[in-house]
Order: C-alpha cells, then structure tokens, then sequence
C-alpha cells in the first residue's frame, strides 16, 4: 500500500529504492509524504528496511533510486550537516569526552552562535527535559533515562524542523519507556515540529503516532492512523502485527458486496467481511480479534453464524478473562471477556458456540 | 554522604561484620594470589632480577678493589693523599699488590677497572706485573723508571675511586666527563659523544613516532570500519612486517632508497633528477627514519585499531546531523576519542625506538649510532658496567618520560590493544 | 628389523647430539660452516666422541656471559686475538699447554713452525684474516695499488666505503698517510698521532659511506654504490669466487689478526676440548680450514705448499693474508684492549660532527 505524494509534503520520499549490495533490494518502491507538524512512525520487524529509510533522509546513505524532498526541495545531494535535521540515536550518541552542556553546545558552536544566545538555549533545552541541573556531568555519569532526555534535548536545541529518532527508547525498561513516550509525545505537540520515528514496539507506535507507516520487507504494508490500523488491518501481515489475532483460514462460498461467507478448512460456514479477498473460490485468511469473539446469543447479530467450541483454559487477567478455546481444529482460539459482576462462568471441556459481527470478521489474503 | 555509624554492625552469630567480610574474602585472596604467583615468579626471575642485576653493575665493580688489598687498606687509612705525589709507601703497597696479581693472574681484572677511567692502564698494569717481582725500594723511582705513566695523577685518582667498591663512575662517564690529572670535569668537545647520542636519539624517536602516528590513523581507521572480510586481508599486510626477518625488511629499504637503488633508477628513469644528482636516502638520518617508521608502524596500527574499532559510527553521524562538517567531525569529535590509543601507540613506538639499534646501524650510515649502539659495543668490549650505565641513564629517562605521559595524559587512559 | 635398528641409531645419536661430548661455538655462516666440515666433524669421526657446533655473531660475549654465570655449556670456542688476550688477563679463559700442540708436518716442534704471535697463552691460532680494501675492475681499470690511493679523490673518484669504528680505520688512514706499518701504533698512542689519523679521514669524510656488518661492503661495491671499500678478505674472496663479482683486493695497508681455539674455564669436557685444539691445529686440518675459505693458515709448515681452492686448480695465495705481508699491519691487541673505548668516543664523536 503507498500513498500518492501530496503537494503541500514536508517531507517527501518519491519512488525510492535501496541497495546496499546491489544484489537485493533493502527498500522497494518507497512513497510517503508525511505532513508539517505530524507524528509518523515506521514500526516493522527487525531487517524490514526502517533504519535504511530513516538513514537516507538524514543524509547518511544515498538513495538508489527515486527522489526524497524536504519542504518542496530535492535533497539528495545536501550533505547531512546542511539539512538541519535533528536526530536521537538508540544507543543516544551522547559524545563521551563532553559534559552534558557542551553536548548541547556543539550544534550551537557549529553554527556560530554566540556565547550568550548559546546558553540560553542549553538552558532553556535542558530544562524542557527537567534536565536543569545536570549540565556539567559527563554522559558516562548519567543513567540511561537521564541520557535519553540529553539526547533528545541536544536533538531539539537547535530548533530543527524535522526530528528522527531510531528507537530511542529501545533500551530502557518499559516504566520508563512509557513515561519517555509520553514526553516525547508532549514535547511533539508543545513545539510544534514534525517527528519521524522508527519504533518495532507497536504498542509504542499506536500511542504516539499521528499516523503509523507499518514495514516488512521493505515495503510499506499499510498506512493509516493507529485506530485504523488496528481495527482495519488491509492485509494479514498488518492484521498479525499489530495487536492479538484469531487466524481461520477457509474458501470464499459466498460474495455479495463486501460481505463473504466463508467456509472454513473443517466444513463450518462463518460471516466476515471481504478486504482483500475479492473472488469466489479463492483461500483467504480471516481474521478476528479475541475482544470481539462472542458466546452469548443475545450479543450476536440475529442470523449469524456461529461454530462450535470447547473451553480448553481460562486465564485470570485482572480487567479481562481470557479464554482458550478449540475452534474449527485450532486449539490457540482467543476470546476476551470483560470480567463484569453478572458474567457468565466458564470452565475448561465446557462446550459453547461462539459467533461475531461480521464486520469484525475480516477475510484477508492467505 | 551516609557516615559509618559508630555503632559496630555485627553477623546474624555476632561477629563484627567487617572481620566476617575479611576472612571471607582472605580465601579468595588466597587463591587469586596462588594463580598469578608463577607469572610472578616469571616476572621476577626473567625480568626484574636480570634487569637488577644489570643496574648493579652500573655501580658496584670490585675487580681492582679484590685484587689490591695492600693498596686498597692504604686508600683507606689516607683519604686525603696528593694523588700528584704519591708517598712511598703507596708504591710500596702498589708493587706489593702487582706482584700478587701476577701470581694470582687478576692483572687484567684490575688493568681493565682503571682502564675505564683512565685509558692505556691495562698494558701498564701488566708490565708493572711481570716486573714487580724484581723491583727493590725505593719503589716509587724503581716503578717510575718501569714506566712513566706510574706517576700519573689521573691514573693515582683512578685507583683511589676503584678501591671502593662503588661508584658512580660509569655514570660520569656515561655523562661525557673524563678523569684527567685534577679530577674529574667534562671531555673536550671532540670527545663528547653520550649525552649528544642521547638527545640524538630521543629526537630521531620523537619523529618516527610522528610519522608513525600520520601513517598509522588512516590505516587503522580503514581497518576499523572496513567489513569483516576486507579488514582481515588488511590486516595480514599490515602484521606481515612482523613474519618478516628485520634483516630482510632491512634489506629491502636498502635496495630501495640507496644511491643506485630502484627509487632513484626510476626517478632517474622518468628524467625527474640527473644521473648526477642521485638522491641520498640511504645510509643517512632518512634511512634510518624511513626503515624504522617501517618496522614500528604495527606498533602503532594496532592500539589505534583497537581504540577506534569500538567507537561506534553513530557518533560521528550524531554530529553531522548537529551540523558539523566532516572535518569538525573529525577534529572534535572523533580525535578525541581515538586519543587513548594515539597515547598508548606513541608510547610503545617511541620506547621502542629508543631502544631499536639494528635498522639504524645497518642503514643510518655517520648517523646510524644512536645510544643504543655503543650499549651494544660496550657490552661486546666487555665493558659491561658501563653499557649497564647508559642502560641506566636510558631506563631513568624513559621512566621519566613515563611519569610526564602519566601527569599529562593519565596511564589508565591508555588501551594497548 | 633393520629399520628399527636406525631408527633407534637415529634417534640416539640425535640425543647425543644434543648433549655432545665437545661443544664448539663459531661464528656461523661460510666461517664455521668450514670449521665444522674440517675440524669439529672429523675429529668426532677420528676419536669416536660426539661433537656438535654452534653458531654466534661473537662468540667473545657468550662465552664471558656463560663463565660469570657458572654455566658454561661450551667447550672450544673460535675467538678474535684481542678477545683472547683480554679474556685470558680476566682468568675467563683456560690456560692452553703449548707442549700438547702437534709438530709441524715436516717435523719442525710445534713452537717453531707456528707463525710468531699466532700461540699464546689461552689461545692457539687457526687462521689468519684482513682487513683488506678492493674496488671494481669495471669501473678502474687502472686501479689503485696503495693505501694512499684510498684517500685520493682526485685520482679515483667515488664513494668510499669504511666500517664505522676506530679500529683499523684508524691505522688504515696512519699508513695511508705515510707512517710505516711498524710505526702505526707509536703514533696512534699520542694525541697528535690520533689527530692526524682523523686529519687523514676528514679528507674523504664526505664521500663515506660507513658500514657496520661484513655482509654490507661486497654488496655495496657490487650495488655500485661505492667506488672501493674496506672489508673483510674473506667476504671479498666469496664474492669474487662464488659469485663471480670483479673485484680486486689491494693488500697493500692490510691490518691482519689472529682468530683462535679457546678453552672457556670451566668447560665441562676441557680434557676432551684440549684433544680437540690438538687436532685442530696440525699442518693438515689448518691446510684444509684454509682450502675452504681465505684466511691464512699460521703455521709455516702449511705454507710450504700452494693452497688449492677446494682441490680444483684455482690457488689461494692472491686470498691469503699470510701470503701477501708486504707493507702489512698486525692488529695490535694491547693497544686496543687500553684505547678501544677511549677512541671509539672519540671516532663516534668526529663522526657526529
Ligand atoms: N550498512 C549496511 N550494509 C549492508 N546491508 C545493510 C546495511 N544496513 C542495513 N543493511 C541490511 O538492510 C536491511 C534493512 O536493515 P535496516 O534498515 O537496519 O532494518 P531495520 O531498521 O528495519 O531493522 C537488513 O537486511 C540489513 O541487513
Ligand atoms: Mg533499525
């Protein structure tokens, strides 16, 4: 799925391509415009091709093919240092000879700025990440979330309109990863810039991002907002990627419209919705997620189909039961019910039949 | 900071905590102590003792003072003799003396000791030998009349310092100082030699390290940030200096730089220089330098390597993306990363320069003697306190130079490979 | 059956090999090579001892080492003439009974036939060698003669090849300068004498080209990179022989010294190592040392005859130091045992100037 490249882009990658080896291609066909102001991840499996992408718009490695415009213009023959991207490495790139102060110094020093205006742009970058009082310490002597905010405060002090981060928060534990999301996250929305992120976290990504341009193989598999993404998934590597996923595979009986009839490999028929399976007769793989897998009747539109089911385990979650069931011979079948006072107990080699909406049901490619 | 309370903390059973912890820990010390005592002892017998042993001679020479008893008891009772005239009875221990080294053949022992201080003793002492036997008082005149040079002051100051049996004498003239008929003072100038081979020598080193360091950065940054496979090949070129006889890689400078050697054929060749104006890059100062960079690049290469296969590449990017050109990249951020290893490769370069005499004998032509060489011939003259001597001044130096490199850059710093 | 026999032959006798009855340590190379074909190897055959050699850039360093160390491993060691004197006036060497030595083989006693100088009393002489110099035929055709000849830039023209050191560099350029041979060392004792030995340098200092190993002057001469050099007659004699280099030897000014059998104290087989000198020494096995390289063999019993290369028909005597002793120098082993070092500063010191 690419995305036609709008006119009014601040940044542009237009028909890119890249090779390392010139034997394989590391990025295939790559268009994506991404908006003034906007929060857009990249999130993919490890090798999909992120980094490369994110590389090339920095100016570290050279584009193949194709074109990658910044603001209307074509930059890839401006060297990095004329870009004026600001950028947060995974292991922070901290340089280890300077203190905290002249890390935040150096993009200043470069561009000549004078001693005064100079520090009050430490002060005030430092201070942004409740950093104030650490600008003579050396990054050795700082904890790994302390490092993360210099980074990103020596990424932001020289007023970049663009701002890339590699997996920023890779390595800190998940508290302080969703703290860090979460400032970041403000300090997006309070200055107004334009954010890249690559991320393999998808929880990461549906947080944070205005919009998520999800990886594999070096191509873009969808692009949409969070919501969209997670509950409209136009393939199935999507579908399995992001969130917790019932996979049935079966032949299409029936289609009328966007509404398929399914019969699955065990001779049972179900409803769902016809994605990406557009002819009678062809495998598809149907995808539900356990939150909208149903047992009760009452909650299930009048005439659907339903299938047989046995409880194999019930999981105590807290806030949710989760429920393992043997489906149409699969036997990691998930269903989430909210643990309300009045519901209904089930216990394992229980026999019930479960059915949904048949929106929730999407018949994807195989 | 928490201050320790006064109050002892105890063990669960009462004991102090802190005697819990050392006898706890005194096992493991133990053992620790057990596995690196055969390098220890390695150490000590390989290294330390020889090098102690070799630093004693430098001071302590007993060969006049075990054989000269008459005359050393003599020494000691008149401290303050006039070596210019020797009373009587100082010749007459003398002759004693010579008769009994000709018995017990320490003529040359004892002849040898003077002649380090007072050249042309050997001889005189081992005429004086074979006629001591014969002599009749009064000795001095029948001494003098044997040979002249028994009335010299120099040689009377020479033995009056060699029967005891330490000295710093081999330091002072190690030190360019000669004993002469008043005493000791500097040689002329057409005898001063150590301490302007010295300096000779710290500079040459001083520019082989410079010029290995130069020749060394880009190669190990290559090598560092070349993929696996390249950098291995690399590396090979880069050690197989090492698999090579020196005598061989000495050689081949030879036929290289000399007069009629294959640079000067091809420029020669290619009408860049006359037939006439062959340059001289052999048996000179650009010899030795050419052929000792040589050998001492690895020595160089390779802490860089290690220091700079370790910095990640993100640094270098993380400063472009701030703005920096490639050359402030460079110079601000990746130098002063690399400076560990540029420390500790200069170190070992310049030691080992210092210390190198083969490639400058063979190549450096009049420049060719650093103070490494006349150590060596010294020790094949067999005057071993003496070579222990420069040994010394040139160990003290460098130690010296180890405590400045330590004040300034800091020792821990340092990574080797 | 019989294989296992050599075998074991074979691996006993490398036992012995290493643990040898006579230790003999010489100077390597084409020198000791010849030594242990002529002497080391027949005298093991003819007394049914085991012998081995060794090889050492100097032997003289080894062999005090391994004395003060109370360890000595070696029994017979091949020494320069002003090593022995020295070492023998240390008490570093054993005493050698010039009685035991073989009379010549015309029957002249063994204190007469030797050549005056060449036994002493740790030491008995096996050969002859020089300091000698030699140019390139192809470039002087009308070569130089004389030890002045060296110092003529005018006449000869080129760079001049010198070991760097005082010794024989200095009396080389006294009897360039006209001193006679017998004169050489009087002078050099006095500070004028010295200083007009250095005066005679300074007047080709410019042109020098100073070597330090033997190896280096044939090779520079063959290089072209000088006109003539001092060198060692022995390394001349190879080039010229085996690797067919046109050089020519100038005796005239040669400095000739004594290499010889030592006994270090406290050989572990010094009774062995005496039978070994002994048999070392005769008229015979110093003709045969002397068929192989180009040193002069000290004895006058063994001069009788022309020496033959290797037994072909190519005579020895244009090689032979102790055949070409007009206007010649014998190396002064006393004098330099007193100013070695005093004049080596002082060489180093001109040289740095
Ligand atoms: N410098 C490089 N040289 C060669 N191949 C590379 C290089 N960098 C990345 N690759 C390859 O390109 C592919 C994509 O890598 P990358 O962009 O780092 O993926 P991601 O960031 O999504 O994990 C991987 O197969 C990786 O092996
Ligand atoms: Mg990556």
């Amino acid at each position: 799925m690419t995305q036609e490249p709008r006119n009014d882009a601040f940044v542009a990658f237009e028909h890119v391509q890249k090779s390392y080896d010139g034997v394989t291609l590391v990025v295939k066909d790559l268009n994506l415009s991404i908006g003034k102001g906007e929060f857009l991840t990249m999130l993919g499996p490890s090798g999909s091709g992120k980094t490369t992408c994110l590389m090339m718009l920095a100016g570290f490695e050279t584009a193949t093919h194709g074109e990658i415009k910044l603001d209307g213009v074509n930059i890839n023959q401006v060297p990095p240092h004329k870009r004026g991207i600001g950028m947060v490495f995974q292991n922070y790139a901290l340089f280890p000879h300077m203190t905290v102060g002249e890390n935040l110094a150096f993009p200043l020093e470069v561009r000549g700025m004078g001693k005064d205006e100079r520090e009050a742009k430490i002060k005030r970058a430092l201070d942004m990440v409740q950093m104030g009082a650490y600008a003579n310490r050396r990054p050795a002597q700082l904890s790994g979330g302390q490092q993360q905010r210099i980074a990103l405060a020596r990424a932001l002090v020289f007023d970049p309109k663009l701002v890339l981060m590699d997996e920023p928060l890779g390595a800190l534990d998940k508290q302080l990863r969703e703290h860090m999301q979460f400032e970041i996250k403000h300090l997006h929305e309070s200055l107004g810039i334009t954010v890249v992120y690559v991320t393999h976290d998808q929880g990461e990504a549906l947080t944070m991002s205005d919009r998520v341009a999800v990886f594999n193989d070096g191509r873009i598999q969808q692009l949409a907002p969070p919501a969209d993404l997670y509950e409209r998934p136009e393939n199935s590597f999507v579908a399995q990627f992001i969130g917790e996923n019932n996979k049935l595979m079966g032949t299409i009986e029936e289609l009328t419209g966007d509404k398929a009839l399914v019969r699955l490999t065990t001779g049972e028929l179900i409803d769902a919705t016809a994605v990406n399976a557009k002819e009678k007769g062809h495998r598809t793989l149907v995808s539900i997620r356990p939150e909208r897998v149903e047992f009760k009747p009452e909650m299930m539109p009048p005439g659907a189909h339903t299938i047989e089911a046995e409880v194999v385990e019930i999981i105590y979650m807290g806030d949710i039961l989760r429920a393992v069931l043997k489906v149409a011979g699969s036997d990691d079948f998930v269903m989430k019910m909210r643990n309300t006072l009045g519901q209904t107990k089930l216990s394992p080699g229980q026999k019930i039949k479960v059915g949904w909406h048949p929106q929730d049901a999407r018949a994807l490619d195989p | 900071m928490a201050e320790a309370t006064n109050e002892l903390l105890t063990t669960a059973d009462g004991r102090p905590l802190k005697a819990a912890l050392q006898a706890a820990q005194a096992r493991a010390k133990r053992r620790a102590f057990l596995l690196v005592l055969p390098l220890l002892l390695f150490v000590l017998l390989t290294f330390l003792i020889p090098i102690g042993l070799m630093l004693k001679r430098s001071f302590e020479h007993d060969g006049f003072a075990s054989s000269a008893p008459a005359l050393v008891a003599w020494f000691e009772a008149n401290p303050d003799f006039n070596p210019a005239d020797p009373p009587e009875e100082a010749y007459a221990a003398l002759v004693q003396d010579l008769a009994r080294m000709q018995t017990d053949k320490t003529t040359g022992i004892a002849g040898t000791r003077i002649n380090y201080s007072v050249p042309g003793t050997i001889s005189l002492f081992k005429k004086g030998a074979r006629e001591a036997g014969d002599l009749t008082p009064p000795f001095k005149e029948s001494l003098v009349a044997v040979d002249a040079d028994w009335a010299k002051p120099a040689l009377w100051r020479g033995m009056a310092s060699a029967s005891n049996v330490y000295t710093a004498e081999f330091y002072k003239v190690a030190s360019d100082f000669k004993l002469n008929d008043d005493g000791w003072a500097r040689g002329e100038d057409n005898e001063r030699i150590y301490l302007y081979l010295f300096f000779k020598t710290f500079l040459i080193s001083a520019i082989i390290t410079f010029l290995c360091l130069l020749l060394a950065f880009p190669v190990a940054h290559l090598l560092a940030t070349l993929p696996m496979a390249k950098s291995s090949l690399l590396m090979i070129f880069v050690l197989l200096p090492f698999w090579t006889s020196l005598l061989v890689r000495t050689t081949s400078w030879i036929a290289l730089l000399q007069e009629q050697g294959i640079v000067n054929d091809l420029l020669v060749g290619i009408g860049l220089i006359g037939d006439d104006g062959r340059l001289s890059m052999m048996y000179n100062m650009t010899g030795t330098i050419v052929a000792m960079t040589h050998v001492l690049l690895p020595f160089m290469i390779l802490p860089l390597y290690s220091v700079m296969r370790v910095i990640p590449p993100s640094y270098a990017r993380a400063a472009r993306s701030l703005g920096a050109t490639s050359w402030t990249t460079f110079r601000r951020v990746y130098l002063p990363q690399t400076l560990p290893g540029i420390a500790a490769g200069s170190l070992l370069v310049f030691i080992l320069a210092v210390g190198y005499y083969i490639t400058p004998a063979l190549v450096g032509g009049a420049d060719g003697q650093l103070i490494s060489n006349l150590i060596a011939f010294h020790m094949s003259k067999s005057n071993w306190s003496l070579a222990a001597a420069i040994a010394g001044m040139l160990l003290a130096s460098i130690l010296l130079l180890y405590w400045l490199y330590d004040r300034l850059i800091g020792i821990d710093r340092l990574k080797f490979g | 059956m019989k294989k296992t026999l050599i075998l074991t032959t074979a691996l006993v006798s490398f036992g012995f090999a290493a643990n040898a009855d006579v230790t003999v340590m010489s100077w390597g190379g084409a020198y000791g090579a010849a030594q242990n074909e002529v002497h080391v190897q027949p005298w093991a055959t003819a007394t049914g001892n085991t012998a081995v050699m060794v090889d050492s850039d100097n032997p003289a360093a080894p062999v005090k080492a391994m004395v003060e160390a109370g360890n000595v491993t070696v029994d017979v060691a091949s020494l320069e003439y002003a090593d022995v004197i020295r070492l023998c006036d240390e008490g570093i060497l054993e005493p050698i009974d010039a009685s035991i030595l073989a009379p010549g083989a015309d029957g002249t006693p063994a204190l007469e036939d030797f050549l005056p100088g060449s036994v002493v009393e740790c030491g008995v002489s096996t050969d002859v060698w020089a300091n000698v110099y030699a140019y390139d035929t192809t470039k002087f055709p009308e070569g130089p003669t004389t030890a002045a000849d060296f110092f003529d830039l005018e006449k000869f023209p080129g760079k001049r090849g010198l070991k760097r050191g005082a010794k024989a560099v200095l009396e080389f350029a006294l009897m360039a300068d006209g001193v006679p041979a017998a004169e050489v060392y009087a002078t050099l004792g006095t500070p004028e004498g010295v200083d007009r030995a250095f005066a005679k340098l300074d007047t080709i200092k410019s042109e020098v080209v100073w070597w330090e190993a033997g190896a280096q002057p044939p090779q520079l001469l063959a290089d072209g990179e000088v006109a003539m050099t001092t060198a060692y007659n022995g390394r001349l004699f190879a080039a010229i022989t085996a690797e067919g280099k046109p050089f020519q030897i100038v005796w005239d000014g040669q400095i000739y010294e004594n290499e010889m059998y030592v006994v270090p104290k406290g050989a572990p087989n010094k009774d062995l190592a005496m039978d070994f000198i002994k048999f070392a020494t005769t008229t015979e096995a110093l003709r045969a040392q002397a068929e192989l390289i180009s040193y002069g063999p000290p004895r006058k019993s063994a001069l009788k005859e022309d020496i033959l290369f290797k037994g072909s028909e190519f005579s020895m005597a244009p090689h032979s130091p102790t055949s070409n002793l007009d206007n010649a120098l014998s190396s002064d082993f006393e004098f330099w045992v007193d100013h070695d070092a005093e004049l080596n500063e002082r060489f180093n010191a001109w040289l740095a100037q």
